[in-house]
């Protein structure tokens, strides 16, 4: 196991991502809630740049007791990742295909060492 | 720039950038080692509206013109019809909302420069480009008006676009379907023009009859030129059949099979396969899971209807076997479905490699090259070298001459 050192934790405001270069692996870093977050940048649909499209929250639909439609809304606490090309998306904490929760990108576990942060390889 | 996302929230992207979207997609092209085989993408598109400054002074008739001219001005009416949709997700696909920021250089057409990123990142050698607002030209109620719009653009493109493509895009023209004479002075006028290897039926039209006699003149003028004639789909959430689809993923799923099975319906059953046995006839867009669906369907009522379609000299399904189909958006889920599929439609000599790029579900040449079902030989046929031969396309380096030879597709250079 190796650490790869990204970058300063002053200089990663939540909501910030970095992708970087690991072996043959391009990896997405996403800082989301205070935490860090990191996937193969390698959508498992094409190929396609995983991490380097829209972060926006999840779309539910809630159903009311008589399983009539609330309609379309936010989920307030749960937010995706898009690949940018043809829209695949990732659940930001399990990295889990919304549309298929059995494909999961390719983790990696961050590391914080007092103001720097790692990826561990 | 920014992208809207949830509740407003504002999101800094950086300005679009095709060859690095892209970046991926040459990977695949290194890693396959796909230059050293022809790949042809028979659907690719480009947003032509953009470029109606240019376009639409080429059109014929004076009134028109100013008509069309003047619905420029942004507080008008669009001269096209359009169709509700959400094609870029919400900005999720977010090469649609960041095209304008995508720099070009000057002096040079730039769908044409666009075009060359990418199908060089995709390892495409040659590319069909194809309109994407007048893919909704037959819902236009006036038929001059539709004709004044396909004629303009196919001045255009040809005039203006193809020249400066090196070669390396060619189209199948937009035909103004309503106005059958108008469609064959189309091809008696711009049917030697280089670069154009057919013409385009956009298939959105509820009331299109394929087999009408009033087309035959079409027909025989395409067939007598060796060119072939394409049906081109699309959505059309508008429409009554879709009104009640809530969400615009039933409507496109729907509309794009639609279409097709609608007017490939009509085509098989009036025998037009029997009457213009030597015109390659495409499908194109609409993936590939309604042919199957169609060719049993039609095959079970032949059997017991054939007294409706006497001109037929066997099953519907054998003359959608003679007939073309692009791949793209290849419904890749049930890949034993799929397998079912390339053998029901003699897909190493009948289906084409389709990009659709930049529509939000385009497809890489590696959805082919992938497929664990393949021969080789199909690979090479479907990604470009059965295009190859029905567009008369050379080989752009010598592997792929090579290959090209080697699977009996060398048709030019």
């Amino acid at each position: 196991m190796t650490e790869q050192f990204i970058g300063k934790l002053s200089e990663f405001k939540d909501g910030d991502r970095q992708i970087i270069r690991i072996g043959d692996d391009e990896v997405g870093v996403f800082r989301h809630g205070g935490e860090f977050y990191a996937y193969s940048n390698f959508c498992l649909h094409a190929g396609g740049p995983a991490c380097e499209g829209l972060m926006i929250a999840r779309v539910e639909e809630h159903l009311r007791p008589d399983k009539t439609s609330m309609g379309l809304s936010f989920s307030p606490t749960d937010m995706n990742f898009v690949c940018p090309w043809h829209g695949y998306e990732y659940d930001m904490k399990t990295g889990a295909c919304v549309a298929d929760k059995r494909l999961k990108l390719r983790r990696y576990d961050v590391k914080c060492k007092g103001d720097e942060v790692y990826v561990v390889v | 720039m920014d992208l809207i996302a949830d509740r407003g929230r504002r999101v800094s992207v950086e300005e679009l950038n095709t060859s690095k979207l892209l970046a991926h997609a040459s990977k695949q092209v290194r890693d396959r080692k796909l230059d050293e085989m022809l790949i042809v993408d028979c659907d690719a598109h480009h947003y032509e509206t953009e470029n109606f400054r240019e376009i639409l002074p080429y059109m014929e008739n004076d009134v028109f013109r100013q008509l069309a001219m003047s619905g420029l001005a942004k507080t008008r009416g669009s001269v096209l019809p359009s169709t509700p949709g959400y094609q870029d997700m919400g900005g999720r696909v977010s090469r649609y909302p960041l095209r304008s920021s995508e720099k070009t250089e000057p002096g040079r057409q730039r769908d044409v420069q666009l075009g060359e990123r990418w199908m060089d990142a995709m390892g495409v050698d040659y590319s069909c480009l194809f309109p994407t607002g007048m893919l909704n030209v037959g819902l236009h109620p006036q038929k001059e008006m539709e004709f004044e719009l396909c004629w303009s653009y196919a001045r255009w493109i040809t005039e203006k676009v193809l020249p400066e493509a090196n070669g390396r895009l060619y189209t199948m023209l937009c035909l103004p379907f309503s106005d059958p004479e108008g469609c064959l002075r189309m091809v008696e006028t711009f049917g030697h023009c280089k670069g154009v290897g057919g013409y385009m039926v956009t298939s959105v039209r509820g009331d299109m009859a394929v087999y009408n006699n009033a087309y035959m003149k079409l027909y025989a003028a395409i067939q007598e030129r060796g060119q072939a004639l394409a049906f081109h789909s699309g959505p059309n959430w508008g429409d009554g059949t879709f009104k009640s689809c809530n969400r615009f993923i039933s409507a496109h799923a729907l509309g794009f099979s639609w279409y097709n099975i609608l007017h490939c319906t009509n085509w098989v059953v009036n025998g037009m396969g029997e009457r213009f046995p030597k015109m390659p006839v495409l499908w194109i867009e609409a993936g590939l899971a309604w042919i199957p669906f169609l060719m049993q369907k039609l095959d079970h009522e032949y059997m017991l209807r054939p007294s409706e379609c006497p001109i037929l000299k066997k099953k519907p399904s054998d003359y959608m076997r003679d007939m073309y189909y692009s791949t793209q958006p290849m419904e890749v889920q049930d890949m034993e479905a799929l397998q079912t599929t390339f053998r029901m439609i003699n897909a190493e000599t009948q289906l084409l490699y389709a990009s659709d790029y930049p529509h939000w579900d385009f497809d890489l040449p590696s959805s082919i090259y992938d497929l664990p079902f393949l021969t080789e030989k199909a690979k090479h046929n479907i990604l470009g070298g059965t295009a190859s031969r029905l567009f008369n396309l050379p080989p752009r380096n010598e592997k792929q001459k090579e290959n090209l030879i080697k699977y009996g597709n060398l048709a030019a250079g």
